[in-house]
């Protein structure tokens, strides 16, 4: 078994401030970190990997310094790192990412299934595991919280909803997003680590390498652009009205008449 | 000159953060006030490999090096102490020596199973009359036929107890003063060797400090470690590389206790104003955080000179009395930082201020620092 598990750097949002101004992250001095959800993706693999043999591969698109990120992820105890880095990548929307990481996923070939987060705590879409599915035009299960059975043909998983669960049966290859409840993620080890630097390699990937369309990278293949960023104004305390549903009424359009919305 | 950590030892180090911030604060108040020894936190580190940081692949460590274990000491110790000095006495007083003079066999049997963390180690040196004049041993070994035979006992051994191989330095031919000390390697389960009770100590409550007694004790030839009349050559190394530990340990005291004046001073209001706009408060908070600084600087360097087989046995003794004395200032500034409320067990300063203390004693006092470095400066 095969396991591709897609790993974005972000920031680490509890240390991160907005800059009141631009709106945008100040990312200077902020650590970077492997998104969480991504975390718990590679801890599945991993134990797929003792449980049945998987190998594992890594795979981050992202500016040199993802390299951080993905030997964090071979110090966990993946067996195979990618970083997918190149100018024209720049810009990229979910879309245009998808897009990436679904020719670099092409060219490790032979993948039984792919991992994602759900949703990574800085750009919060959570559409690059659907997208991928979509592209690569194989099926897909978001929300996983739990494997229930998996084979090189199908997987029986819980899929997490707002009210319970959903128990799916999806025919291998698949992409499944995870979600944090799907476990604990280990640590690197001490020993892990140090293969990682000493021991395993990360491999620099460019456009050119995973012979991806030009005009599908990057900004030129990003149908959205980022008109404007902001924090969503502070919502006032709401305020609890008090008696029979009269007196209430009566307070309400009284309340509504002073804010002037009457 | 450098002082960037390397991206390795940079993962290493968030790694350290990450375990003490998680696994191991979170008990650091219970088991300073019971003195019970984590022995959870001690299988979830060797399964980490923190037990094996300094040594090769081949011997089941890490294959780390000296300044990356130097900061997995300090991050325990930043939020348990007692923590950091089981890591400290293991690897770097129970290990390490059969590391540099183990032969192979001795290694694979003992060294091995030491960095895989499935073994505890510990080291015996002192004794009742044998403390800072650590050359008038009075346990004795004598060879008989395939094994010595000790006899005597050791005082104040970290790691007492709790403990599956011992480092034990023996007297196999006190004629000689010096030169007739040996080292020996003493497993914990054979007859004639026992443990004391556990001391109760002013800090670093947690660590288990044990007498160690040998009545007739027979310790098979082939685990004298290095040859007859070595042992105090390879004790005095043993605790040059010692000393970067304990050092680390200090500093990480230090460091906890600076991290939580700053939340404090920032927290609490007096006159309507955090007291962190007091510049005594200031002042104070500025000193800690210049003589911290200044401490791990001395710890990293010498951590760095041995990763880099230059001599280190200065740069150690220096880094040890001077984080020593930081550790103690600082935590005493801490514990004025908070007030009354330092005073008090709910605040960590107060444990901090405790632990504190050991490091100006153990691996050689403040005064014996002092006499190495001098020796060292005026020669
Ligand atoms: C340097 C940089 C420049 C950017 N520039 C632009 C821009 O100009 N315009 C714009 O619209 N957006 C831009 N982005 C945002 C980018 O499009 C999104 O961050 C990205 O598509 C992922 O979307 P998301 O963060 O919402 O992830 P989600 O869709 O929430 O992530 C879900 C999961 O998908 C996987 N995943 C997501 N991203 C990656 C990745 N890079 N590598 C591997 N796996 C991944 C992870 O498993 C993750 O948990 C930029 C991002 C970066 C890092
Ligand atoms: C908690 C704890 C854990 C320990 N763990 C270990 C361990 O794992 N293994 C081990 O072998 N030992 C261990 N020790 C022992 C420790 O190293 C000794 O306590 C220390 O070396 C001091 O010896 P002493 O207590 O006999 O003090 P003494 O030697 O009696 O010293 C008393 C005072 O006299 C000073 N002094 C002595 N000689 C001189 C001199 N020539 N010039 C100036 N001042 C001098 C000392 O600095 C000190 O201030 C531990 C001790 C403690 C308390």
């Amino acid at each position: 078994m095969k396991i591709v598990v897609c790993v974005k750097q972000v920031p680490d949002t509890n240390d991160v401030k907005i800059d009141p101004k631009t709106g945008t992250l100040i990312r200077d001095g902020v650590p970077s970190i492997i998104n969480p959800d991504d975390k718990n993706a590679i801890e599945e693999a991993l134990v797929l990997k003792k449980e049945k043999g998987a190998v594992v591969t890594v795979l981050c698109m992202g500016p040199p310094q993802a390299d951080f990120a993905l030997r964090e992820a071979l110090g966990m105890g993946a067996d195979e790192a990618i970083l997918l880095s190149d100018r024209a990548f720049a810009g990229a929307d979910t879309w245009a990412t998808s897009y990436a990481l679904s020719m670099a996923i092409k060219k490790v070939g032979d993948y039984d299934l792919i991992f994602c987060g759900r949703q990574a705590i800085d750009g919060d879409t959570a559409q690059v595991g659907p997208e991928l599915a979509e592209i690569m035009d194989i099926p897909q299960v978001t929300y996983v919280r739990k494997i229930v059975s998996i084979d090189n043909k199908t997987a029986v998983v819980e899929r997490a909803m707002e009210d319970g669960y959903e128990v799916i049966e999806v025919k291998m290859p698949a992409v499944l997003t995870a979600v944090k409840e799907l476990n604990v993620p280990r640590y690197p080890t001490a020993s892990g680590i140090v293969d990682a630097f000493d021991v395993k390699e990360v491999k620099l990937w460019t456009a050119a390498d995973i012979q991806a369309d030009p005009e599908r990278l990057g900004l030129k293949g990003s149908y959205t652009q980022v008109k404007r960023t902001f924090a969503p104004p502070v919502k006032g305390a709401g305020k609890m009205l008090e008696g029979s549903v009269k007196e209430k009424a009566l307070s309400l359009v009284q309340e509504l008449k002073v804010k002037h919305v009457w | 000159m450098n002082f960037a950590l390397t991206a390795k030892q940079e993962m290493l180090q968030n790694l350290y953060r990450e375990f003490a911030d998680n696994e191991v604060a979170p008990l650091a108040a219970e088991i300073d006030e019971t003195g019970e020894f984590p022995s959870e936190t001690v299988r979830k580190m060797a399964e980490l490999g923190i037990l094996g940081l300094p040594f090769p692949k081949e011997y089941g460590g890490a294959g780390a090096d000296t300044l990356s274990y130097a900061m997995a000491v300090e991050e325990l110790s930043r939020v348990c102490a007692s923590t950091g000095v089981i890591v400290s006495a293991h690897v770097s007083l129970g290990a390490n020596p059969i590391y540099q003079f183990g032969t192979p066999e001795q290694k694979e049997k003992y060294l091995i199973p030491l960095c895989k963390g499935e073994k505890l180690g510990a080291f015996g040196l002192t004794e009742p009359n044998a403390g800072t004049d650590a050359s008038n041993q009075q346990t004795i070994a004598v060879l008989n036929g395939d094994n010595y035979i000790l006899n005597g006992s050791k005082i104040f051994i970290t790691n007492g107890g709790k403990a599956d191989t011992y480092i034990v330095m023996a007297a196999t031919d006190p004629s000689k003063g010096l030169k007739g000390i040996s080292a020996f390697i003493v497993e914990a389960n054979i007859p004639g060797f026992t443990c004391g009770p556990k001391e109760n100590k002013m800090g670093i409550r947690a660590s288990s400090t044990t007498e160690l007694i040998f009545q007739d004790c027979l310790v098979p030839k082939e685990n004298l470690l290095g040859r007859e009349g070595e042992g105090f050559k390879i004790a005095m190394q043993t605790l040059d590389g010692g000393r970067i530990g304990i050092a680390a340990q200090a500093l990480g005291i230090a460091q906890g206790a600076l991290e939580e004046s700053i939340k404090y001073s920032k927290e609490r209001q007096q006159f309507k104003k955090p007291i962190g706009a007091f510049q005594a408060i200031q002042w104070m908070i500025a000193d800690m955080a210049t003589e911290v600084e200044a401490a791990r600087l001395l710890v990293y360097r010498a951590a760095w000179l041995k990763d880099n087989k230059k001599p280190f046995g200065q740069a150690s003794a220096m880094a040890k009395l001077y984080a020593a004395e930081v550790a103690m200032k600082t935590t005493t500034k801490a514990v004025q930082v908070h007030g009354g409320y330092g005073y008090m067990k709910d605040y960590k300063v107060e444990r901090f201020m405790r632990d504190a203390k050991i490091t100006e004693i153990y691996e050689g006092t403040s005064e014996v620092q002092r006499m190495v470095i001098a020796s060292t400066v005026l020669k």
